[in-house]
């Protein structure tokens, strides 16, 4: 039980940094960081003790596997993730480029 | 097994917290290395060695890009006034923090113990999955073969973030 609530703490930390911190790259990573723990968290659920990384062979058929089909699951979302992170970090480097900061606080007071 | 992933996962907490409150972008930008380099030790201990490799190669793209949109900048973040509106975003934080400590206390208990897992959904796709399939690796068999419609799904989003990038990047601004 305790993986699990590490996990939980790690989504956590990346929220906190999401909420709280006003620098557009911190607020990227904040977000990367609570990708990680949701992977972190289907990997934990998949898992079954004894069991044996998902491949099958033939010369010895009865074996426990662990859970494939969460593991399914997150290899579409991490490369998923690493689109969105690429399409954040553009429009990041559009706005840096316009407004020669990552503070999002200034780049409101520029506005009009 | 569950107390080397949390300590490995408590490692990736310490390398998010200074990612989170480091000064120079760059180390921030690295420590955010820790936590995804973390998560590819964690992948290899929980059984799941398809998702370690997809991962590491992930997070070095990620990495890459990163760094190459830091080091473009002035690199340092500014603390130059108290903000404002810091008091309503940690009392913010606080109250999400409590909401969603609620709800995790009231699903963690529902969930199986760890590593006691039962095989509800994936029984199907493990029975006689190579004969079905033809592919030894189970997952590769899910992604492609039980969920190909999905895995054509991700293709469209790809092929959307890549164009959105582009497009991104080769527009002018109005000056």
């Amino acid at each position: 039980m305790i993986a699990y609530w590490m996990c939980f703490i790690l989504f956590l930390v990346g929220l906190y940094g999401a909420i709280t911190r006003r620098n557009l790259i911190k607020i990227a990573i904040s977000l990367s960081i609570m990708e990680f723990s949701t992977f972190l968290f289907f990997a934990l659920i998949g898992y079954i003790d004894g069991g044996v990384a998902p491949i099958v062979d033939p010369a010895d058929p009865v074996k426990i596997y662990v859970d494939p089909l969460p593991q399914a699951l997150v290899l579409t979302a991490i490369v998923i993730g690493l689109a969105t992170t690429a399409m954040l970090m553009a429009v990041i480097i559009r706005i840096y480029r316009k407004y020669g900061t990552f503070d999002i606080r200034e780049i409101k007071n520029l506005r009009g | 097994m569950e107390i080397a992933i949390a300590i490995i996962t408590g490692l990736m907490i310490i390398g998010a917290l200074y990612a989170i409150h480091a000064k120079d972008l760059l180390s921030a930008v690295i420590a955010c290395g820790i936590v995804g380099y973390g998560l590819v030790i964690c992948f290899l201990l929980l059984k799941a060695p398809d998702l370690a490799i997809v991962q590491i190669v992930v997070e070095t793209i990620t990495l890459i890009i990163m760094v190459a949109v830091v080091l473009d900048s002035s690199r340092e973040e500014k603390f130059s006034k108290p903000d404002p509106q810091g008091y309503v975003s940690m009392t913010l934080s606080a109250l999400i923090l409590g909401v969603m400590l609620y709800f995790f206390i009231i699903s963690v208990s529902s969930l199986d113990e760890f590593g006691k897992s039962t095989l509800r959904m994936a029984g199907p796709y493990i029975e006689g999955a190579t004969e079905k399939t033809g592919s030894a690796n189970l997952v590769t068999g899910v992604v492609f073969d039980f969920r190909g419609y999905d895995t054509l799904g991700e293709a469209t989003v790809l092929v959307t973030a890549v164009l959105g990038v582009l497009t991104i990047l080769r527009i002018k601004g109005k000056k």
